[in-house]
């Protein structure tokens, strides 16, 4: 088959807002205010939606709460929810809708208020029954992700040192950016001596509680030559899941980011060595070194020293969560539009102090549940294409 | 062994009457002998929709598992773990009768029935270091 997506949609807006703390805030107002920023970068308004992607962890009905709040009835709508892979996947299924003229212009929106709201990771998934877990009071989803660096060590001898390593390299990153919730210094040290949650990841291990919304507006690549920004074309896209429960999941140190990588370069005619810039959603550390084995950066098993050699810092040979990710900048619930956002923004040339010289092609990284869904976007400037 | 559905119902309501009356028995199907669990109504691995309800040797090994942190007063530290049944499924669990943080992958395990808030369930206790494991 050759038909393919690579190239054939476009990002024409991407915004964030009210990263942080938004006391007083909806989680419905924080992601309005983020559509209607990226409407803005994109040189279009509401009334040109009408393609709507929307997730929440707070609604039930996520495409009907955020369409009413909006007012718009639009033609596409689309909800899926993978967890925080969810935006991720969601630029595939635009991608298609856009393409099959479904919609003509599609906005995928996320916001959220669970640290001023709750304190603390907010799921609607709460209320559902998971009779086989539920006894033993797994920490979800901290516990999960515990278990396999804990096997990841045990197989691979990966240390809470290069685990550290990640949390270490994403506040430096999150120091260049004005952006980010945690921005003064950190050491290894601080990370192994923190506050243990789940063995082996201390709280320094674990991503942030954060209030806030992002949100991407997609056109056809034809139409996104003339809007205000240049377009960051969606060159392949592609996810996958292995499981819902965590004792499910197949194998603890393998995800199905195998798949969604080796789909989502194939689609783009890609390979790692060719990105630029690399967005992964880091909930925990342990993210960072099974993700970046899994999409094929490193192999199996080599993803602990491959991270603690420090090239994931500023300067380092891998430019990776530039943004501080969710272990340092944000993290409201479903982190996979910032990974978004931030690759965007990197392409663009806009990222300041922290930009990636000549960045021509970003990866966007979205996981979901308990390294349950892996979505993989990889997006490039027009000299990409 | 007696192999009757205790209760009408789906394979659910099947698996936890068992559990109820202090009789642990997982799905084994009986077209390709695969043993199932979670329960389900038709066999991941073949299809089949045959399935004797065994009770499972109860020995297994840890393979993963992690310490919840937490204070004191609200109960302190505890197991959470996943054991590799000799039967050749997974399930979540905790070990008891050692400290969590002494739990470790590899060790031999053996199942018991616990009560707990006026429920059946199944943890473990350490067992005896067997020379062939049943962690892969």
């Amino acid at each position: 088959m050759t038909w393919s997506l690579r190239g054939k949609t476009a990002i024409v807006g991407a915004a964030t807002a009210h990263l942080g703390e938004a006391p007083g805030y909806s989680h419905m107002e924080i992601a309005a205010d983020a559509a209607r920023a990226a409407l803005a970068d994109a040189g279009l308004s509401l009334k040109d939606v009408d393609g709507l992607f929307a997730v929440s962890m707070h609604s039930v009905f996520p495409a009907l709460t955020c369409a009413e709040y909006l007012g718009i009835q639009p033609r596409f709508s689309e909800a899926t929810i993978v967890g925080g892979s969810s935006a991720v996947i969601q630029m595939q299924t635009a991608a298609l809708a856009l393409e099959n003229g479904l919609c003509d212009v599609a906005l995928i929106v996320y916001g959220s208020n669970q640290r001023t709201a709750s304190g603390k990771l907010h799921s609607p998934s709460g209320a559902e029954n998971l009779p086989y877990e539920k006894p033993y009071g797994l920490r979800a989803p901290i516990a999960g992700y515990a278990m396999s660096a804990a096997r990841h060590m045990y197989d691979y001898g990966t240390t809470r040192e290069q685990l550290a390593e990640v949390a270490v390299a994403a506040r430096m990153w999150a120091g260049m950016n004005e952006e980010a919730f945690h921005r003064d210094p950190l050491t290894a040290d601080d990370v192994l001596g923190s506050r243990m949650v789940c063995d082996p990841l201390t709280v320094r291990d674990c991503c942030l509680v954060t209030d806030g919304g992002g949100a991407i507006v997609m056109t056809r690549a034809d139409r996104a030559k003339d809007l205000r920004k240049a377009p960051i074309h969606l060159l392949g896209c592609a996810g996958g899941h292995t499981h819902r429960q965590y004792s499910m999941m197949p194998s603890l140190t393998t995800t199905a980011a195998v798949q969604s990588g080796r789909e989502a370069f194939k689609m783009a005619g890609l390979s790692p060595a060719d990105v630029d810039v690399v967005q992964v959603y880091d909930a925990f550390t342990i993210n960072a070194v099974m993700l970046l084995e899994d999409l094929g950066f490193c192999a199996k098993g080599e993803g602990g020293a491959f991270v603690g050699d420090g090239r994931l810092r500023p300067g380092g040979a891998l430019p990776f969560n530039t943004y501080g990710g969710g272990l340092s900048c944000t993290h409201p619930g479903m982190l996979g539009i910032f990974t978004t956002v931030e690759a965007v923004r990197q392409l663009r040339g806009e990222c300041g102090e922290r930009q990636v010289d000549g960045a021509t092609i970003g990866l966007a990284h979205g996981n979901g549940g308990m390294f349950a869904h892996e979505s993989t976007a990889l997006l490039g400037t027009a000299a990409a294409l | 062994m007696p192999d009757a559905k205790p209760v009408p119902g789906g394979p659910d309501a099947t698996y936890f009457a068992f559990l109820e009356a202090g009789d642990w028995r997982i799905q084994r199907c009986g077209s390709c002998d695969t043993h199932i669990f979670q329960p389900r109504v038709m066999c991941p691995s073949c299809g089949g929709e045959d399935f004797q309800w065994v009770a499972p040797s109860g020995k297994g090994i840890v393979h993963s598992t992690t310490v919840i942190r937490r204070r004191p007063e609200s109960g302190g530290d505890y197991n959470v773990c996943l054991v590799d049944l000799d039967e050749g499924v997974r399930m979540m669990s905790r070990v008891e009768g050692m400290e969590p943080t002494e739990v470790a992958i590899g060790m031999a395990v053996a199942a018991r029935l616990a009560e707990q808030d006026g429920q059946t369930v199944v943890v473990f206790d350490p067992a005896p270091t067997r020379a062939v494991g049943a962690s892969a």
